[in-house]
């Protein structure tokens, strides 16, 4: 009597078990909706513990043309092709250009930026390579 | 009887460490709105049998970055970031991207983005002057309209790195372009995509014009 109660019980959490690690994996695979153009840069944050840093451009052109951070700023026109850290950021290159408490608000709100779901790879999200390439996996490609 | 049931019980305890940190991250996955429609074929309430189920529906557009599924919403900063709908709600409309048609934008002075970093007042360099690139096959040719891209962009930004500032140097293909180079290291990233044709076929062509359909 009390073994076919385990047994039944057993299976009963078997199939949570199962239907929970199901739904798990599917919030992993499923599509995210974020804006077109946002950027993911995930060079060296999972590494350090940090959220990886999301850089939406469609804010950024309402305020700036390109050329401010693609010409005057140097940044390359390639996700993850631009070698910044936090240092540069202090010195005023990159981001700290504007990002320094005069222009834009400073480097101590670090939430602000580093606001991705861990793990999010380098990416130039719901571009055409990506969706070609295949999710997330595809490679930032240059010019 | 007795060894089967302690080690029913084991399987049992194991099942439940196992099942408690799941749950957890479940909830939290659920917790974000964004995650909900995305769980489609586990979950009953959504319907299967969408109309156009790979495109995204109009509330799926611009979503606050807490619900956009590359944001943490467990970190403080995808709260404080400006949903885009609140930042996009006068400016034009397009068919893809982000929605906006951003040249428009610009052009009706719904935005006023700075050409320089400091000086609000700086005018940017403006250069008109329109290139025709006739393609190959039935498509219409290519016009490029260098003052809708230098009220952007610098010179230096596409020349010479990109294109070749020199008439018929520049081989440019559609395979390119998808692929992220040429017009596409814009193009089908943060300007519209190739999915807009006709935006930049828009050149009927001469030949094709005064040809009967079909001519040899």
């Amino acid at each position: 009597m009390a073994v076919r109660r385990f047994r039944e019980r057993f299976i009963r959490y078997l199939l949570v078990v199962a239907l929970l690690a199901g739904g798990w994996m599917m919030g992993w695979s499923q599509e995210a909706k974020a804006e077109y153009g946002d950027i993911v840069i995930n060079n060296a944050s999972d590494k350090a513990g940090m959220r990886p840093a999301i850089f939406p451009h469609w804010f950024h052109r309402i305020r700036f043309r390109c050329k401010v951070c693609h010409a005057d700023l140097g940044f390359k026109f390639q996700a993850g092709g631009n070698q910044i850290n936090m240092l540069k950021i202090i010195d005023g290159e990159f981001c700290g250009a504007c990002h320094n408490g005069e222009i834009a608000w400073s480097v101590e709100n670090c939430d602000v930026c580093h606001s991705g779901k861990p793990g999010t790879p380098t990416q130039v999200h719901g571009s055409t390579v990506q969706k070609l390439l295949g999710g997330s996996k595809a490679a930032p490609v240059g010019k | 009887m007795k060894p089967i049931i302690k080690v029913g019980i084991w399987i049992m305890g194991l099942a439940l460490v196992v099942a408690v940190p799941m749950a957890q991250v479940v909830a939290a996955e659920q917790a974000a709105p964004a995650n909900a429609p995305a769980n489609a074929p586990a979950n009953a309430n959504v319907n299967v049998n969408k109309f156009n189920r790979l495109m995204k529906t109009k509330e799926e557009r611009n979503l606050p970055p807490s619900q956009d599924g590359i944001h943490d919403p467990a970190g403080e900063g995808a709260n404080l970031l400006q949903p885009p709908r609140d930042a996009f709600g006068s400016l034009p409309t397009s068919t893809s991207g982000n929605y906006i048609d951003w040249v428009k934008a610009l052009g009706e002075n719904k935005i006023t983005p700075r050409y320089d970093r400091l000086n609000p007042k700086e005018e940017a360099v403006v250069f008109d002057l329109d290139i025709v690139r006739e393609v190959k096959g039935s498509m219409p040719d290519v016009v490029y309209p260098h003052d809708r891209h230098t009220m952007w962009l610098d010179c230096s930004n596409c020349h010479p790195d990109i294109f070749v500032p020199e008439k018929g140097k520049n081989q440019i293909s559609m395979a390119q372009i998808l692929m992220g180079q040429k017009c596409g290291v814009c193009h089908g990233k943060v300007a519209f995509p190739v999915s807009e044709c006709r935006r930049c076929h828009s050149k009927k062509k001469e030949a094709a014009a005064a040809k009967p359909s079909g001519g040899k």
